[in-house]
């Protein structure tokens, strides 16, 4: 890890995944994953006090709780056991970002499995919550590998819904909302008249023809991309003296 | 109150070939481990097995039980894919029911209600309902008119779990911060068993935790077995955590057919007691 310069990647993805959540009002902001937890508790701490947070497991907590720290500080507020979070989801309170091992234009997301459904080539987390994560409520997802691999034309299976799935369902799919997919090169999103992912901004020392070639579809580019957003300096000192002070989100995202 | 007390051997006589069983639990985390390994070590097979999974999904796999797996996920949580289940997948030696974690409950919770199905909107637009060809969809009779899953009820025969204190009429206590599923686990099947860490006098319950930790009645079991450690290897806090190490020499042990049977000889192929010491040295 080097904090020494100014921002890292690591920090500058934190920073995007914390725009995930602005202006999202009293709803769980649910993170999945290191990079992810230290954006949404930068959210909660800075410019989104009214998010709700867990621990990772079944507790809420209300203060701006430490990643990649042995026994970290609690502020419990409230129980959250599995049991309710399917109550929370299914009542359309909750902003979760996901994983994905693979993804495609319209935002269909698999990590379930690759290949054969009898015999996979890969067996990978199962459907997990996706399918029900996406027809409920917003969904975000956080890739730390931009890659042909991952931004794939066709997945082979579809665990999270994509905007094209979505709409064939009429209004039984009216819950649905993909936001935004952060990744380490990046920030892409949906804002599309079709739905179809568009380069929304590229993290610095990242050229736009980087993001391209990482991708294995045609991404929306309109012509003036901007470079996402720099951490502020109340940021980066929550960042590394509250919420990572060991560099988990560094571990994550070395460049 | 019934002295529902019995030994693990019996509770392996109550399952049968081609039987759907739930364990309950969560990941690695307080699994009726003790439960799983004697059914690993006998000749039960073609098993159904309903799971939120871990290594009990696993183990049972790798020990030629089990036909299909009803799951959502099958993890160990600190190491992500459980690795016997995942070579099961990837030879074709299980086949699978795909759901979502919710669509898994609801699957439950229409069982322990005694309906055909309950209505959701999960599963809608996702492969769930390609890769499940037996789920169907079912239209609201109201003026909104829309198609929703009908997520099919998830009958057990028999359903296994681990908690941390009962007494010995098969009321049931956790002493964790997640009940999980095990509840309707038990609502959900025929017969029901649960192993716990140690049976207690019912006047004793709540020295250990409040009220609301009494999460199983005995409405909900017919049989009760203390395995002290039963859920070792994974995670029964406050009584232990899980045990990594154990847990990466069980991972280490799907490399290759010698890694497995080493395995299955020293932890396996003896008896609870034989295994409880070999874990404890």
């Amino acid at each position: 890890m080097n904090r020494d310069g100014g921002p890292t990647r690591a920090e500058v993805c934190a920073v995007a995944v914390a725009e995930c959540f602005r202006n999202n009002g009293e709803i769980l902001a649910n993170p999945i994953g290191t990079l992810p937890m230290i954006g949404g508790r930068l959210a909660r701490a800075t410019f989104a006090p009214e998010l709700v947070m867990t621990d990772g497991e079944a507790l809420l907590v209300e203060n701006a709780m430490a990643v990649g720290v042995d026994n970290p500080e609690k502020v419990v507020g409230a129980w959250n056991p599995y049991r309710a979070m399917f109550d929370v989801v299914w009542s359309g309170r909750r902003h979760v970002i996901m994983g994905g091992s693979q993804i495609d234009t319209y935002g269909n997301q698999n990590f379930a499995f690759i290949g054969d459904p009898a015999a996979p080539k890969t067996q990978l987390l199962g459907m997990r919550g996706a399918p029900g994560n996406t027809i409920n409520d917003r969904t975000s997802y956080w890739i730390p590998n931009h890659s042909t691999r991952v931004f794939v034309p066709t997945v082979s299976v579809v665990s999270g819904v994509g905007y094209d799935r979505a709409a064939e369902l009429g209004s039984a799919g009216r819950y649905h909302q993909l936001v935004r997919v952060v990744t380490n090169l990046c920030v892409l999103d949906f804002e599309t008249p079709d739905h179809r992912l568009r380069l929304r901004s590229v993290h610095p020392g990242v050229a736009v023809a980087d993001v391209v070639e990482a991708t294995g579809f045609e991404l929306v580019i309109e012509a003036d991309v901007p470079e996402s957003r720099l951490p502020t300096d109340e940021e980066l000192a929550l960042i590394r003296d509250v919420i990572d002070p060991n560099g988990a989100g560094e571990a994550e995202v070395p460049a | 109150m019934i002295d529902k007390r019995v030994t693990i051997d019996d509770v392996v006589a109550e399952v049968h070939d081609g039987m759907t069983v739930g364990i309950g639990g969560w990941g690695s985390r307080r699994k009726p481990m003790a439960l799983v390994r004697a059914l690993a070590r006998s000749s039960v097979k073609d098993l159904t097995i309903v799971s939120y999974g871990g290594p009990d999904v696993g183990l049972l796999c790798r020990s030629g039980m089990v036909r299909e797996v009803v799951y959502a996920f099958v993890s160990l949580d600190s190491i992500p894919l459980e690795p016997h289940f995942r070579n099961a997948r990837q030879s074709g030696a299980v086949t699978t029911m795909e759901l979502d974690e919710g669509m898994f409950l609801l699957g439950l919770q229409a069982a322990a209600w005694r309906v055909p199905f309950l209505p959701t909107r999960v599963g809608l637009g996702s492969d769930v309902m390609r890769l499940n060809e037996g789920i169907r969809t079912v239209r609201s009779p109201y003026a909104d008119g829309e198609e929703f899953v009908a997520m099919p009820a998830l009958e057990l025969d028999v359903a296994l779990i681990h908690m941390h204190r009962g007494d010995q009429g098969g009321n049931g206590q956790y002493l964790n911060v997640d009940p999980y599923f095990d509840d309707l686990m038990c609502m959900a099947a025929h017969r029901r068993f649960m192993s716990v860490e140690r049976i207690v006098d019912t006047d004793d319950f709540l020295k250990e935790g409040p009220v609301q930790s009494l999460r199983i009645n005995r409405l909900m079991t017919d049989g009760v077995v203390e395995t002290a450690h039963g859920a070792h290897f994974t995670e029964c806090v406050p009584d232990y955590p899980r045990d990594e190490a154990f847990q990466r020499a069980y991972t280490a042990s799907a490399k290759s057919d010698e890694a497995w049977h080493e395995f299955r000889a020293k932890y396996i192929d003896v008896t609870e007691a034989e295994y409880q010491k070999a874990v404890a040295s």
